[in-house]
């Protein structure tokens, strides 16, 4: 055989990942298509089930692609890990007062972590997922880069940057030179059935997005009324429960200031929701804990950088310090909109990820 | 890529013979049995025949045939049907932690109506142990329902002591036999069950159609409603492509049994000893001896079971890590933990069910795949090559089969 190799493909039944695997045949290597079954609400019979990423309309959607190219493809039942990885965290940080990103605890703890176990099980040399990034090997730094998509608008880095270097070496990412209507025509092209499904846009064990209601079933006793105060602690009335609210959030207050009013931050100690106007939710410094870095080593001497402080920021140019215990210290060269503690902060030079963390203080 | 079928449990390949009949039995002769005329005539002739047939297999009566869509419905029926005729004498059931989910969650639905249920435990050969059985029969006790041989671990119950025991207490006697009807000898004039439950996808017959066996004279209620279509126990247009398929499936596998016992039974032995000599740390799951001739369950020591399986798949074998019905959950099979197997040894474990198709090259085949990859999934596992060598000799000064 002349084949390039094995790899195991990460399908969830979309048309990413779908064009991903037949990308991958077309290209030569052996492809294993795997789907990873990871939330279900066992409460509900099938047919009333919610349709999200992990619901069994994606595995057969999946299946049925593998049918049409002829690669193997299994189910793998990583729900107990992601219920605690992935869902318990997303809780507990809401909980705690910080705006967790499950997509990146998926990815570092489900993805990079048990898939790429999965994986080597399997006798595979790769894993590929249908990622809009690119990896590939830097001959001049000896090592893999981890790069934003050709496609920045549709560019998915900032919430693979947690991937270790030996797993970047073994990672495919072929949608990265494409742009998102290249991959539907593509997709359509092969005449894989997924080519028209919409794209998944919510959190993937929140089909109907309401993490609200979704935080108060799982976790109900936790969320306790509390105060909502200015940024003098003066008491400007009663909240619903820190997990109710975000940095930077405006609507929904049930607050009568006679202006605008908005979240500057959410105090878990005094259990308060610090309320301020627009100019009180900018701010230029913050530390970042729980760090990868893909690019260099580590960070050893302060570097100038683009920061992006969540998913749909742009990347604001800052200059990044290493603190003693471990953390870094993140000034930015301008103000930025709602730094907010439990998301991550990625730093890239141009297209290039140098590696991130989780905002853990605003200062 | 040649493929290899070591699932029989699961399913097994409709014998062409069969497959012709039923054909017919869908185009020309599509009657319906309960019709006046001679295509209903013609129809009632053949389920009439098929009725004797598997008869004819069990050593039963064609009365006490009755025809259902498998063996799940047949055990939902047997239990419940059992349970509901005699709740007036008492509501305890009894039966034990190995079943398969078919009875297993027949009885908690049970639990959940107000029946009290006991589920037996089994000793590290999946064997029911006949005294326990003794201490859990109460005065309230209508059914009990144990297994003939596990689907996991083919380990073969005493079936007949578990009859003589609930006789001589006046309680009926269930036991589903879908592993073994077809497949291994079953007479129950000589073991006399009150019911028993087959089904015809497990010996070379269709799928979607089965039997219960109900001894003339048991007292059992329907539990769905319509037309009276056998004899009322069970509404509903007989399915008369499979109930032929069925009967005919019957009739060659008991033409068969001896011969098919003896070639299966030398095939698993080969493997077995092949295995044991080429996979050091290996414990076979279930009774040494006295097991369904085409079952074998290993644990390899160390090895995950489902990565085991997409390896073995992807060189073209199909195998089982258990029972089909609960592949894509990672719980270690209910079976082996209740054989007190620690979760990480039910975690590894591969079930090969042999069928009158596999060859000694089919088998020879296995024996080569199998060791490296076995290898190497040990070489990524925290398994530190010792934890078990002691149990594994212990296993193996009582293996019969070295």
């Amino acid at each position: 055989m002349s084949s390039k190799g094995t790899v195991v493909v990460g399908m969830s039944g979309g048309v990413d990942s779908s064009l991903t695997a037949a990308l991958l045949l077309q290209d030569g290597y052996e492809v294993v298509g795997v789907t990873m079954r990871l939330w279900e609400d066992d409460s509900l019979v099938e047919s009333t089930r919610l349709q999200g990423c992990c619901a069994l309309s994606a595995v057969e959607d999946a299946k049925r692609v593998a049918a049409l190219l002829g690669i193997p493809h299994y189910v793998l039942n990583f729900r107990e890990p992601f219920k605690q990885k992935v869902v318990d965290y997303f809780v507990q940080e809401y909980i705690s007062g910080k705006t967790p990103n499950p997509c990146i605890a998926c990815n570092r703890y489900i993805k990079f972590d048990l898939l790429f176990q999965k994986s080597i099980a399997l006798g595979a040399r790769y894993v590929a997922t249908g990622h809009y990034a690119i990896s590939e090997y830097d001959q001049e730094k000896k090592r893999f880069l981890l790069r934003k998509g050709y496609d920045h608008a549709k560019d998915q880095s900032y919430v693979l940057y947690h991937i270790k270097q030996n797993q970047l070496s073994q990672f495919l990412l072929p949608l990265g030179k494409y742009s998102k209507d290249q991959t539907r025509l593509m997709a359509q092209k092969l005449a894989l059935p997924v080519a028209n499904k919409p794209d998944s846009q919510e959190i993937c064990f929140i089909p109907d997005n309401d993490y609200k209601g979704f935080i108060s079933r799982i976790s109900p006793t936790t969320i306790q009324p509390g105060n909502f105060v200015d940024i003098h602690g003066k008491i400007l009335g009663r909240h619903q429960g820190l997990a109710m609210y975000t940095v930077g959030q405006r609507k929904g207050l049930g607050i009568a200031a006679g202006k605008p009013v908005y979240v500057v931050r959410l105090n878990p100690e005094k259990n308060e929701v610090v309320l301020g106007d627009h100019n009180d939710i900018f701010s230029v410094e913050c530390i970042a804990t729980d760090l990868n870095f893909l690019a260099i080593d580590g960070l050893f001497k302060p570097m100038l950088v683009q920061a992006k402080i969540r998913y749909s920021a742009h990347e604001s140019p800052a200059m990044i310090k290493p603190l003693e215990n471990g953390d870094v210290h993140i000034c930015f060269e301008n103000p930025q909109r709602a730094i907010t503690p439990g998301q991550s902060i990625v730093f890239y030079d141009n297209d290039v990820v140098i590696g991130g963390g989780t905002i853990n203080t605003v200062i | 890529m040649n493929r290899i079928y070591f699932d029989h449990a699961a399913t097994t390949q409709v014998d062409q013979a069969v497959a012709d009949l039923m054909f017919e039995y869908m185009t020309d002769k599509f009657g319906n049995p309960s019709s006046i005329h001679g295509f209903g005539r013609e129809a009632f002739s053949a389920v009439d025949k098929a009725r004797q047939q598997v008869a004819d297999l069990i050593g039963a009566t064609p009365e006490e045939i009755y025809f259902t869509s498998g063996g799940t419905e047949g055990d939902n029926l047997a239990i419940k049907g059992i349970a509901y005729a005699n709740k007036n004498k008492g509501k305890h059931i009894i039966t034990t932690s190995i079943e398969h989910h078919a009875v297993l969650h027949t009885c908690q639905q049970l639990e959940q109506e107000g029946f009290e249920v006991t589920y037996l435990p089994v000793n590290d050969e999946a064997v029911v142990d006949i005294e326990v059985l003794r201490q859990a029969i109460t005065p309230g006790t209508i059914l009990i329902s144990i297994m003939y041989a596990n689907n996991e671990v083919g380990s073969i119950q005493p079936i007949e002591d578990i009859v003589r025991l609930g006789h001589e207490y006046g309680i009926d006697v269930h036991t589903d036999a879908v592993q073994v009807a077809g497949n291994y000898p079953i007479n129950v004039t000589d073991c006399p069950v009150d019911a028993l439950t087959l089904s015809g996808h497990k010996f070379y017959g269709p799928k979607g159609i089965g039997a219960i066996y109900v001894r003339k004279g048991t007292r059992i209620l329907a539990i769905q409603q319509g037309g009276g279509q056998e004899k009322n126990l069970r509404a509903g247009t007989e399915n008369v492509p499979g109930i032929v398929g069925l009967g005919l499936a019957a009739e060659v596998a008991q033409r068969e049994m001896v011969d098919r016992v003896e070639q299966i039974s030398n095939l698993r032995d080969q493997l077995i000893r092949g295995i044991m000599k080429s996979i050091p740390d290996t414990k076979i799951n279930g009774h040494a001896s006295n097991r369904l001739p085409g079952n074998v369950n290993f644990s390899f020591i160390g090895v995950e079971g489902e990565s085991l399986l997409l390896n073995l798949d992807m060189k073209g074998i199909a195998a089982s890590s258990g029972s089909a019905c609960s592949s894509g959950s990672l719980s270690p099979s209910h079976v082996l933990l209740a054989m007190g197997l620690p979760h990480e040894v039910a975690h590894g474990s591969l079930r090969i069910t042999l069928g009158r198709h596999n060859t000694e090259q089919e088998v020879n085949y296995l024996l080569e795949v199998l060791p490296p990859i076995i290898e190497r999934l040990r070489s990524m596992s925290a398994w530190d090559g010792q934890s078990y060598s002691k149990k594994q000799e212990d296993y193996c000064s009582n293996c019969q089969l070295k």
